[in-house]
């Protein structure tokens, strides 16, 4: 059994690239559940509204990838505002309810025949998507590898970009958190009717948390984009939003590093647990299982993790316990 | 010290002398009213919570709403701040015609309630509670938010009014406490403070001694004459009859949605219709533990 494939591979992807798209999306939730308290089980809306903007500027419309982004934070706006004006007035769960229905609706018709020629139908956009990116790489062109890290020159200078694109929204959610918006977002989060009777507009502050949540998690599209290279529909299904959700309770809910911290784990879980099965499988060391059987085993391990922490760890690693000991009301 | 004494009596008094003219009776009209309701009306379903012809509320005075349980007195206070919509009627506010108006924006131009089911925000400090409530802070704009520089100096100032505040009620050695963790007293105490912190000119406060045990009653009783020497407008829903007596310029009776009586505390809480809304008809009880209380003297110490 090789040790060293299995921790090599379990940290390049910890810290990879997709820790940053979720940990992206995260941040995004952290604004809008974890401060503001609004349930958006649609995120995944917002990264696919990211992906899809560089895919359709830059393969479509042949645009600049610069265009692309500035394109994607516009309909993440959108979105939000189209998603938060109805729904922001109700009770909670209409958000959620909501959410949840439009990213699912995003997906099916990004996918469908209809827009197949703008959008790529079920088979996306796949072509030079990051190539205005990939061009300002200064890494030496010889490049070969780290001597741990196994990325190629190209994804370790998206791996760069991706972290500190993902420092500079952290220090965003700090500096507006320990604000009087963030005291505000906050007192929305315990008792919205209390903070309206202190005349605040509520809704107007529910909707720019609604929007800058989406517009961080359009950002985790665009990495998405830029690194792959492609855009599929199907990788924009309900269980993205979840696994951010998993990620945001891991590392705990309003805690301005609880997005990255939970990101960096569950990467680990996700990775580790996959690399160690499959080896021990490979060496014999498991025969109950098959090597098709660790994609879906490595998901119930992150389950079974995630019900203990809830049990023995519910503010999750960096939440304060003292907080949640307190009753909401 | 003696100055302050003077302003207070004579606020009090004031207050007493505008309303002495005032004839007892439902929906008189007062010399100053800094709200006026007419034909306001809610109902739920087959019930109609709240059917109010007209009221008046007096400017710097102390109005007391009372009446049994399910009278309508939270429900009116829900309509009047923007909290309930009412199926018809229209409302004043400064001679500002309000219905319909948004509640944050009521409670922008100096109508700040309080509820009879306290909200403090657990989850956040005493202090960030008390913060939450000052107005017109730069760093509550999104943008403004993320430059400090902007708003330090003003965070500061509010900082220090909220430490003054919670030190009239009695909370200054919880500032840095969660909210969660206070009593149920102290949270009244708290969100009273909070809703000064937002300069109201009507303060609406919706059972305030609930709950609250007799000392500090008192001492709750003193911050409310306070807000009045202050010239903040107080109208407040309270169960305890002796509190009524001791505090109230005025008191309105409400009883199945309508108003049934108005008067000084003193004429109330001898009318007949009131004691019968109370009580039920026929009845040989009184309306405070020492009958006395209602018609003599103030001491009314009800423990
Ligand atoms: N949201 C609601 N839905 C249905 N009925 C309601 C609602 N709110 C209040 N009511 C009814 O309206 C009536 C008045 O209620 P309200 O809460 O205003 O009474 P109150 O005078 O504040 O009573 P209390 O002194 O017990 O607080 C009650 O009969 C109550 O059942
Ligand atoms: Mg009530």
């Amino acid at each position: 059994m090789d040790w060293t494939f299995v921790l090599t591979q379990t940290l390049t992807q910890a810290i990879g690239i997709q820790a940053i798209i979720y940990c992206l999306a995260a941040i995004g939730l952290n604004v809008q559940f974890g401060y503001t308290g609004l349930l958006n089980f649609g995120q995944v809306a917002f990264v696919a509204a990211g992906s899809y903007a560089v895919g359709v500027i830059v393969l479509t419309f042949d645009l600049s990838l610069w265009l692309a982004i500035v394109v994607g934070i516009v309909v993440a706006l959108v979105i939000a505002l189209i998603l938060g004006i109805p729904t922001l007035r109700l009770r909670a769960d209409y958000l959620a309810i909501v959410t949840i229905a439009f990213s699912e609706l995003v997906r099916l018709t990004v996918r469908s025949i209809a827009f197949k020629d703008v959008l790529g139908g079920a088979q996306g956009l796949n072509g030079k998507l990051g190539q205005d990116f990939h061009d300002t790489n200064p890494l030496p062109a010889d490049f070969q590898s780290l001597p741990v890290l196994s990325w190629t020159r190209q994804d370790l200078w998206v791996v760069i970009v991706g972290w500190i694109v993902v420092a500079l929204f952290t220090l965003l959610v700090w500096l507006l958190v320990r604000s009087p918006w963030g005291r505000i977002v906050r007192g929305i989060r315990e008792d919205e009717a209390a903070v309206v009777s202190l005349g605040k507009n509520v809704f107007a502050y529910k909707l720019q948390a609604l929007m800058l949540g989406g517009v961080i998690g359009a950002f985790g599209g665009i990495v998405w984009a830029v690194a792959k290279q492609s855009v599929q529909p199907d990788t924009f299904r309900p269980e993205f939003t979840f696994f951010a959700y998993t990620i945001l309770l891991l590392g705990g809910a309003a805690r301005v590093f609880g997005p990255i911290v939970g990101a960096i784990l569950f990467w680990i879980i996700l990775a580790g647990t996959g690399e160690f099965l499959g080896q021990a499988i490979q060496a014999g060391w498991i025969d109950f299982l098959q090597p098709t059987d660790v994609g879906n085993i490595r998901f119930v391990l992150m389950g079974s993790g995630l019900i203990a922490l809830m049990v023995f760890r519910p503010q999750g690693i960096f939440g304060d316990r003292r907080e949640l000991a307190l009753d909401a009301k | 010290m003696p100055n302050d004494q003077a302003v207070s009596n004579s606020m009090a008094a004031s207050a007493h002398a505008a309303l002495s003219t005032v004839e007892p009776r439902p929906g008189v009209p007062k010399p100053d009213p800094i709200m006026v309701a007419d034909h306001v009306r809610r109902s739920f379903g087959g019930l109609t919570a709240v059917n109010v012809e007209h009221v008046e509320i007096q400017r710097g005075a102390i109005t007391a709403l009372i009446g049994p349980n399910g009278a309508g007195k939270t429900t009116f206070f829900n309509l009047i701040t923007g909290f309930d919509d009412a199926n018809e009627g229209t409302w004043t506010f400064n001679g500002r015609q309000v219905a319909g108006t948004a509640p944050y924006k009521l409670a922008r131009i100096g109508m700040v309630r309080t509820f009879q089911l306290t909200k403090a925000l657990s989850r956040m400090t005493v202090i960030d509670n008390m913060r939450l409530g000052a107005k017109h802070q730069t760093g509550e704009r999104f943008f403004a938010a993320i430059l400090p520089f902007l708003w330090n100096s003003q965070e500061k100032s509010v900082g220090e009014r909220a430490m003054g505040l919670l030190e009239r009620f009695n909370l200054h050695e919880k500032v840095e406490d969660f909210a969660g963790s206070l009593s149920g007293g102290q949270r009244k105490l708290l969100e009273m403070a909070r809703a000064l912190m937002a300069d109201p000119e009507l303060i609406m406060l919706d059972e305030p001694m609930a709950g609250v045990n007799p000392a500090l009653k008192q001492s709750l009783l003193g911050h409310i004459k306070t807000m009045r020497e202050e010239g903040t407008t107080v109208l407040f829903v309270e169960h305890d009859m002796d509190m009524v007596h001791d505090i109230s310029d005025w008191v309105i009776v409400m009883a199945q949605g309508e108003v049934i009586a108005e008067g000084p505390p003193d004429t109330v809480m001898k009318d007949q219709a009131v004691i019968d809304a109370y009580l039920g008809a026929h009845h040989e009880a009184q309306l405070t533990e020492t009958g006395e209380s209602l018609t003599e003297s103030s001491d009314g110490d009800s423990a």
